[in-house]
C-alpha cells in the first residue's frame, strides 16, 4: 500500500490482528487527517508515576471524606456537606483508575530516571521564587525584584554586562509599572523604616 | 439600534480605547512570543486589572484574547514553533509555505483569515444578541446547572485520546473548588484543621500556577533557544487582500470557529480540526494539505480567530466560560460586581455590545499593526526562553502577590505551578482543573435550588430547555462511546509513535 505520492505508508508491513476486518485498516487514510491520527499517543516517561500517584491521592481522599466532612442529621442527600467533595472524588477515582490501566496496558518509552530528575530539577526555581516572595516584605519589592532578576539571570548563565543591566532594567521597569503606575497592592519593605521620616521615605515607600 | 449606538458609546473614553490599544497590541506581542502566551499574560495581568474600571479592565484582558492568536501565527509560520497552543495547526501549512520561499503570503493569508473570521465571528453575535437576550431569562437553576454540565463533560470528551487524565483532572478541580467553609451548613471541608486552608483555593492563585508559574519553570529547566528568522520583504498589505481568493474557506472556518466557541469546553482546537478536515475534503487539492496548503492555512487560522468572540456568549450570557480564557475574565466579572448571566442580557445589553464593539476595534487595530510591524515582531521572539522564564517568574509575582499579599498564596500558586510543569512535561492538559473548578462551583450553587422541587428524576427535565440540554448530555456520552467502538474496530496502526505536544507550549 502506498500513498498518493508513491511512499509507502507507514504501519503497512504491521499484520492486522486477529478478527481485524480487512481494509480497514487504512480506510481514512488518504481522505482526512482525523483525531485519531492527531492524538494518538504512547506513555510518555514518568506517566506511570503521574498515574499511580495520582490515583494514591483519589484513593487517599476518598478514605479521608468521612473525617473531613460532616454529616448534617436530617438534611438531604444533595445539601450535604461531604455531597459534592464526594462525588468530585469518585470522578477522580474512577477516571485515574481507568487512566492508570490505560498506562499500564501502554507501550511505555523509556527515559523514566531523567524525567523525574526534571520533574526534581524544576523544584529548584519554585525555591527561588518563595525566597524572592520572602525577600520582597522585608528589603522592599524594589530592591528584591532587582535582586532577583540579576541573580537569577546570573544562575541562568546571563552573566555579562549587558545582560545584568537587562535583568536590572527590567525588574526596575516592572516595579515602576505595577507598583509606581498601576498602583498594585504591594506593601513597603521594613527595609524603608530604617530612612527618616519625610519626603522621601513616603515616596520609596508609596512607589517602590 | 440604540443598545448599539450606547454600547458604542461606552468605549468613547480615553481611558477605555487606550487600554484596548495595549491590550490589542500587547496581545500580538505576547502572542509571538512562543511559551508565553495568552494565559499567561491574562493570569499575570488580572489582578492589576481589578484597581480599573470594569470596562476599561475587561476591554485590555479582551484585547490580550482576541489578538493573541494573530501574534501566534507569526512563530508558527515562520519558525514552525506556534507562538500559542492553538496555533500549532498553522505550523502543517504554514512553515511548509515559508519553507519555499513564500513567507509573506502565508502571513498575509494567516492575517488576512484571523481578520475576515474574527469580524465575522462578531458581526454573527450582534445580531444573535437579541434572540439570546430573549433566550437566556428562559435559563433557571436546573438549565444553568446543567448547561455547567455540559460544559464539564464536553471539555473531556474534547481532549481526545486523553479522555481519561482530562475527567481524573476536571474532577481534581471540582474537588479544589469544595475545599475550605461550605457556604450552606458553615463545616469545613477537607481543611485538615489548617486555618490558611478554611477559605478554599483562590481561581487566580491556582491559574497563576498553572499557566504562569509553570510556564516559567519549564522554560528555566528546559536548554536555552534563541530562534533566528529572516526578515520579512515585500507588501503585507496586499499579501493579506489575498484572502479573497478563499472566501468559502474564511467564512466556513468561521462558521466552525462560532459554532464551537458558542458550545462550553470545547474551544479552538475543535473548530480548527473541523475546519481542516472539511477545507481538505472540499480542495481539489487534497494531498497538498500539511505539505504549505495555503487552504489548509486559512483553514486553520479563520477557526481559531473567530472562537474569543463566540466563547463570550456562554460567559455573557449564562455565566459559563467555557475555556481557561473565559473562566479568568469570570473573576473579573465578579470582582467589579458585574454578574454575567441572564440579567447581564436583559439589564446591561450595552455593556454587552460595547465588548462586541471593542472586539471588532481590536481587530481593526490588530491588523493595522501587523501592516507595519511583522519585522519588529521577528527581533522581539528572539528573546533567549531562559531570559523569558525569568521575566515571567518576575511578573507572575505580582500576580499572585498583589492579590491579597499572602505568602501562603504564592506558595499554593509555586506548588500548583510545579504540578503545571509536570502537567506540560507529561503533555497533559490544565484546563480541564481550572474549568472544573469554575464549573464546579457553579454546579453546586444550581444544583441545590434545582432540586427544590424535584420528587422524581423526571421533574429536573420537564422544562424543554433542560430537557435538550439532558438529551444533548446523553448524546455526547453516548456518541463518544460509539465512536471508541468504533474507533477500536477500525484501528489503525500508529504511524510514528509520534505524540502531540499541544499542551507543553
Amino acid at each position: 500500500m502506498s500513498k498518493p505520492d508513491g511512499q509507502q505508508v507507514p504501519g503497512a508491513d504491521i499484520p492486522p490482528r486477529p478478527g481485524q476486518r480487512i481494509g480497514t485498516r487504512f480506510r481514512n487514510f488518504v481522505r482526512t487527517r482525523n483525531f485519531q491520527d492527531m492524538f494518538q499517543r504512547n506513555a510518555r516517561p514518568g506517566e506511570l508515576v503521574f498515574a499511580a500517584g495520582f490515583f494514591g491521592f483519589s484513593v487517599l481522599l476518598l478514605i479521608l471524606i468521612p473525617w473531613q466532612t460532616q454529616w448534617v442529621p436530617l438534611s438531604k442527600l444533595f445539601t450535604q456537606p461531604a455531597f459534592w467533595p464526594g462525588i468530585a472524588i469518585t470522578v477522580m477515582t474512577l477516571f485515574s483508575a481507568g487512566h492508570l490501566f490505560c498506562v499500564l496496558c501502554a507501550n511505555r518509552l523509556p527515559g523514566l530516571a531523567a524525567e523525574l530528575a526534571a520533574w526534581a530539577r524544576a523544584l529548584e526555581f519554585v525555591l527561588w521564587f518563595i525566597v524572592y516572595v520572602w525577600l520582597v516584605p522585608i528589603i522592599g519589592y524594589l530592591i528584591a525584584t532587582i535582586a532577583f532578576t540579576c541573580a537569577l539571570s546570573f544562575r541562568m548563565g546571563y552573566r555579562g554586562v549587558r545582560w545584568m543591566g537587562l535583568a536590572a532594567v527590567f525588574g526596575l521597569g516592572v516595579v515602576v509599572l505595577f507598583k509606581g503606575l498601576l498602583g498594585v497592592n504591594i506593601p513597603a519593605g521594613d527595609i524603608y523604616e530604617l530612612l527618616p521620616a519625610g519626603a522621601l521615605r513616603s515616596f520609596l515607600m508609596t512607589n517602590f | 439600534m440604540d443598545m448599539l449606538l450606547s454600547g458604542i458609546g461606552m468605549l468613547m473614553h480615553f481611558d477605555v480605547l487606550l487600554a484596548l490599544l495595549i491590550g490589542s497590541i500587547g496581545g500580538v506581542i505576547i502572542g509571538a512570543i512562543p511559551g508565553v502566551g495568552p494565559a499567561v499574560a491574562i493570569a499575570i495581568l488580572l489582578p492589576a486589572t481589578f484597581a480599573l474600571p470594569p470596562l476599561v479592565g475587561l476591554v485590555m484582558l479582551l484585547g490580550i484574547y482576541g489578538s493573541s492568536m494573530f501574534g501566534g501565527a507569526l512563530p508558527a509560520i515562520l519558525i514552525n514553533t506556534p507562538g500559542t497552543a492553538v496555533n500549532a495547526l498553522t505550523t502543517y501549512d504554514g512553515h511548509p509555505m515559508t519553507q519555499r520561499g513564500e513567507a509573506l503570503r502565508a502571513l498575509g493569508l494567516a492575517y488576512g483569515a484571523s481578520f475576515v473570521s474574527g469580524i465575522l465571528s462578531i458581526l454573527t453575535l450582534i445580531l444573535l444578541s437579541p434572540v439570546l437576550a430573549k433566550i437566556a431569562p428562559m435559563f433557571g437553576s436546573k438549565e444553568i446547572f446543567l448547561a455547567a454540565l455540559l460544559g464539564l463533560v464536553l471539555v473531556i470528551i474534547a481532549h481526545r485520546g486523553q479522555t481519561l487524565a482530562a475527567g481524573m483532572l476536571a474532577g481534581l478541580g471540582v474537588f479544589l473548588g469544595t475545599v475550605g467553609l461550605e457556604p450552606l451548613k458553615y463545616t469545613q471541608r477537607f481543611t485538615f484543621g489548617q486555618e490558611w486552608l478554611a477559605s478554599g483555593f483562590d481561581l487566580i492563585v491556582i491559574v497563576l500556577g498553572l499557566f504562569a508559574l509553570s510556564q516559567a519553570f519549564l522554560l528555566l529547566s528546559e536548554p536555552e533557544s534563541a530562534p533566528e528568522t529572516p526578515p520579512i520583504k515585500g507588501s503585507m498589505g496586499r499579501a493579506m487582500l489575498r484572502i479573497f481568493k478563499y472566501k468559502r474557506l474564511a467564512v466556513s472556518g468561521s462558521g466552525f470557529g462560532v459554532l464551537m466557541g458558542m458550545i462550553p469546553g470545547v474551544g479552538e482546537f475543535t473548530a480548527q480540526f473541523l475546519s481542516y478536515t472539511y477545507a481538505q475534503k472540499t480542495s481539489k487539492t487534497p494531498e497538498d494539505f500539511g505539505k504549505g496548503s495555503p487552504e489548509g492555512l486559512v483553514a486553520s487560522e479563520s477557526a481559531n480567530n473567530a472562537v474569543p468572540a463566540a466563547a463570550m456568549i456562554p460567559l455573557l450570557a449564562l455565566g459559563i466560560p467555557g475555556e481557561a480564557l473565559t473562566a479568568m475574565m469570570l473573576s473579573v466579572f465578579y470582582v467589579h460586581n458585574v454578574i454575567p448571566g441572564p440579567q447581564l442580557f436583559q439589564g446591561q445589553i450595552d455593556f454587552v455590545y460595547a465588548l462586541y464593539a471593542a472586539m471588532i476595534i481590536l481587530n481593526v487595530i490588530v491588523v493595522l499593526f501587523m501592516l507595519v510591524s511583522s519585522n519588529l515582531l521577528l527581533r522581539i521572539i528572539r528573546i533567549p526562553t531562559r531570559f523569558l522564564g525569568v521575566m515571567i517568574l518576575t511578573l507572575s509575582f505580582v500576580g499572585v502577590y498583589s492579590l491579597r499579599n499572602s505568602v501562603v498564596d504564592c506558595a499554593i500558586a509555586a506548588a500548583f505551578g510545579w504540578f503545571g510543569l509536570i502537567l506540560k512535561r507529561q503533555n497533559l492538559p490544565a484546563v480541564p482543573i481550572v474549568l472544573g473548578l469554575v464549573l464546579g462551583g457553579i454546579m453546586e450553587t444550581k444544583f441545590r435550588p434545582a432540586m427544590n422541587r424535584v420528587s422524581v428524576f423526571g421533574d429536573f427535565f420537564e422544562r424543554p430547555i433542560a430537557a435538550i440540554l439532558g438529551f444533548a448530555i446523553l448524546c455526547l456520552i453516548v456518541g463518544h462511546f460509539a465512536s471508541l467502538y468504533r474507533e477500536q474496530r477500525n484501528r489503525q496502526p500508529n504511524p510514528d509513535h509520534d505524540m502531540h505536544d499541544s499542551f507543553q507550549r
